[in-house]
């Protein structure tokens, strides 16, 4: 039915060999495409690691549906309410009372009263200059008993400062107010999933005699608020990065960001930060570096000339895991990114190096509506991520979204064991990556 | 409070339905928005996104690019992604904030026609409206460009089907289902608007004796063809046994005659007495409650939350705008046939029959999707 003047496999604009990329980004911005692979999680699956909390959307219909829905799906539509905004109201004065109005209706209609209320307003309360104070304030007097939590779904300012995944991240901790810190005990800030409790950074924290507290463990309201508390913020997602230093600005805690990393330098450098910072000595980590490169090399083993292909929705870091890959013998082919974080660089320029051929690979442009399900033809592919198994029409793929808890040398192993795996079983793609919010329940 | 749920879903938004109604027909469609809208259609409101592909994009609009009027970016990407890909056609439309800046889709269009030579409509859409405002306006719009020369009619009897889309007929077979009984009911398809027909199929409608408008969002698209061809048009979707029968004598009767028919709205809800409440579309709605009136002497009100004509509703139907409203109707009600997205709000009293809708539950309960056409009702009351 569709025809296009430059042929099948023009991707001209879409994919370019990374010795010819620009960095940071390798795509001249246009028409963007959305490939359904579902497992990063959004600002909902996010604001519900909150425990005993509830959301209340304030936005327009069709911005309210996505988020509805993605409520419904994980099983939580008991914590989710809506208010829509009409063109009406948008020029009559009624913004704020609206707002302010249903969701103390909301709240009172609850059969139980909630500890938390994640209010959202949406891009044009803030392109119509609504006061979200004057409306927070009103009713915080109202329900002095709940934390109101003022949330952004705004994505049309998502290039004019922090993203709404990032100001997601950051809000997760607002409620955090000064308090006396309590040396015993150390926050992991950011993350939607709990971290190994095999990789170096859990284990020097547990062997430094300090509780590890994290939003993704926490059961109740007191004990999410007990964070408060903690002496060290440590994040190691780039997108967790505002939420540590607002922590450190806001409580006076000492922020550590020890960015997840394939590099072994920076790991190793990472975790002397770490343990400098809970007053221990570094251990001798050669041990772990071996255990990596033999995990590395067993995989190896098991995936021979498979050609590996990543996506940025599996790690904020795709190239430094190309690279690491690329430098340990894997065929590495092709990553799919739209862009490339500053912390890139120096992977990138390594990858560059290592093989220039790869290609890098855009998820957004318009002409990867007709590259998914294996059109590029290439074969068996090992995949890491859903975006590069969709679009490589794969069966095989690690099937992890933001790092997948995995961090450090112990990461490393990790992944080469699921890569491993990967290359062994084959799993429903097609079923396997439309589930929305990876690890979330789901109604589907 | 208007407005305002606790716990109930939303209906698909109008750039949903625009982009639901053009799916199969080779346009571009893209909607002028920052990410959101293009996730939340292929996620929850599209459930031919993996295996059929179209040409459904978003702008990727930014702050600036709204703040400053920058339409010349949208035009030039617009024209450059058409030229790599060359569409049949390109219709353009917008989300919430296009509509604060005031965005003039109409002359976006006109522009993007000069530039490529493709033809292009802008569509009014603000995401702040139901899905049926935006297929509606869609399916008019690709009627009013490509329905333009008057073919003789068919020698036989035949049909279009105006207003199908997966939002309210799921793909589960309900389509293929009502080409199956026109044929049965001695119609032959020129084209179905807008699942399983081309756009090749669409410019032949004028050749249909008659028009069935299964769908609110198919009478504008019906009106427009009445208007240019004379083609008569009747309102109704074919399920149970009688109330089928009825809508196919209408088509037959419409076809002779040329005169319209609500066929589904040929009820009285306003009789006395508790009835078995159906909250959704009000043709399929409708429809659904004089088949079971009809099969199983039930009565029935139709509940209807979302933009339609007086005339679709029967007397008696109720209008329900928000949560609060669906409530008190189905404790009034000796039982509620809905969503099961509803169920939340129905009193535990009252039974409750799930009948799941794309449109309010997007993909939720697509395994339990039911294909009520030219099959016998499921229920006993």
């Amino acid at each position: 039915m569709l025809k296009r003047l430059n042929g099948e496999d023009d991707m001209t604009g879409a994919e370019v060999a990374i010795r010819d990329a620009d960095f940071p980004v390798p795509f001249v911005s246009g028409l963007e495409y959305n490939a359904p692979a579902r497992g990063p999680w959004n600002i909902v699956h996010t604001g519900m690691l909150i425990p005993e909390s509830h959301q209340v959307f304030a936005c327009a219909q069709g911005c309210l549906r996505g988020v509805v829905l993605t409520a419904a799906e994980m099983l939580a539509m008991d914590r989710m309410s809506w208010i829509s905004v009409d063109k009406s109201d948008l020029f009559d004065g009624s913004l704020e009372r609206n707002i302010v109005d249903g969701t103390a209706e909301i709240i009172r209609k609850l059969p139980k009263k909630p500890r938390a209320v994640l209010l959202f307003i949406s891009c044009v309360h803030l392109f119509a200059g609504c006061d979200f104070e004057f409306m927070l304030d009103e009713l915080r007097a109202m329900f002095p008993d709940i934390d109101f939590i003022d949330c952004y779904m705004n994505p049309t300012m998502r290039k004019s400062g922090l993203t709404p995944d990032q100001l997601m991240r950051r809000q997760l901790y607002a409620p955090f107010a000064p308090c006396p810190a309590d040396p015993k005990t150390v926050n992991l800030i950011g993350n939607d999933r709990p971290t190994d409790a095999s990789s170096e950074l859990v284990q020097l924290i547990g062997n430094a005699g300090r509780e590890l507290r994290d939003i993704t463990q926490c059961r109740t309201y007191d004990e999410y608020m007990r964070m408060a508390k903690s002496q060290l913020e440590i994040t190691y997602l780039p997108t967790a990065k505002a939420s540590g230093d607002a922590l450190e600005k806001r409580l006076g805690r000492k922020h550590l960001y020890l960015p997840l990393s394939y590099d072994f330098d920076e790991i190793e450098r990472n975790l002397g930060i770490l343990a400098d910072a809970l007053g221990v000595p570094a251990p001798d980590w050669t041990g772990a570096k071996r255990k990596a490169v033999r995990a590395l090399e067993q995989a190896k083993a098991v995936i021979g000339g498979t050609p590996v292909e990543i996506d940025y929705t599996a790690t904020p870091r795709p190239v430094g895991l190309a690279a690491l890959l690329a430098e340990h013998g894997f065929r590495v082919t092709r990553v799919y990114t739209d862009a490339m974080i500053e912390e890139e660089r120096p992977a990138f320029e390594r990858l560059r190096a290592l093989a220039p051929e790869l290609l890098l690979t855009a998820t957004v442009h318009a002409k990867m509506r007709f590259a998914g399900k294996g059109v590029h033809e290439c074969g068996d592919v090992l995949a890491v991520g859903q975006k590069a198994a969709y679009f490589s029409g794969t069966k095989h793929f690690v099937n992890i979204v933001s790092g997948g808890g995995m961090y450090g040398f112990d990461g490393v192993v990790r992944l080469a064991e699921r890569m491993a795996d990967a290359a062994t079983h084959e799993q429903d793609t097609e079923t396997v990556i439309q589930y929305k919010g990876l690890g979330c329940r789901s109604c589907l | 409070m208007k407005q305002t749920a606790r716990i109930i879903s939303i209906h698909a938004a109008d750039t949903s339905g625009v982009c639901s109604m053009l799916y199969e027909l080779g346009g571009m469609v893209v909607v002028h928005d920052a990410s959101g809208c293009n996730s939340t259609y292929s996620t929850h409101d599209e459930p031919r996104w993996y295996r059929q592909d179209s040409m459904i994009y978003i702008s990727a609009l930014t702050e600036t690019d709204a703040i400053l009027g920058n339409d010349e970016k949208l035009i030039a990407d617009i024209a450059a992604a058409a030229k790599d890909l060359s569409p049949n056609f390109i219709a353009v439309c917008g989300a919430p904030v296009p509509l604060l800046a005031g965005t003039d889709f109409p002359a976006i269009a006109a522009e993007i026609e000069a530039r490529t030579g493709i033809p292009a409509f802008g569509l009014h859409t603000s995401g702040m409206h139901s899905y049926l405002a935006g297929a509606s306006e869609a399916l008019e719009a690709v009627v009013s460009h490509f329905c333009t020369e008057a073919l003789p009619r068919t020698d036989a009897p035949s049909a279009n089907i105006i207003g199908a889309t997966p939002l309210d007929f799921s793909v589960n077979g309900a389509v293929e289902s009502v080409i199956g009984w026109l044929k049965k009911s001695g119609f032959e398809l020129v084209s179905c608007m807008a699942m399983g027909s081309t756009l090749d199929d669409i410019r032949r409608a004028s050749a249909a004796h008659v028009n069935l408008v299964v769908s609110s969002c198919g009478i504008a698209a019906a009106e427009l063809l009445r208007k240019r061809f004379g083609t008569p048009w009747i309102a109704g979707v074919p399920v149970g046994e009688k109330f089928s029968a009825r809508l196919a004598s209408a088509l037959k009767t419409a076809a002779a005659s040329g005169g319209c028919a609500l066929t589904c709205a040929e009820r009285d809800a306003s009789a006395p007495g508790r009835k078995l409440a159906i909250p959704g579309e009000a043709v399929f709605s409708g429809s659904l409650a004089a088949a079971i009136e009809a099969d199983l002497g039930t009565p029935c009100r139709v509940l209807c939350p979302l933009e339609a004509e007086d005339r679709l509703l029967a007397p008696g139907d109720l209008r329900i705008f928000d949560e609060d409203a669906a409530s008190a109707a189905f404790a009034e009600a000796s039982g509620v046939i809905a969503d099961p997205m509803y169920a939340p709000v129905c009193p535990p009293d009252v039974p409750f029959f799930r009948l799941p809708h794309e449109a309010f539950s997007g993909r939720c309960y697509r395994k339990e999707s039911l294909n009520l056409i030219d099959h016998p009702l499921p229920w006993r009351f």
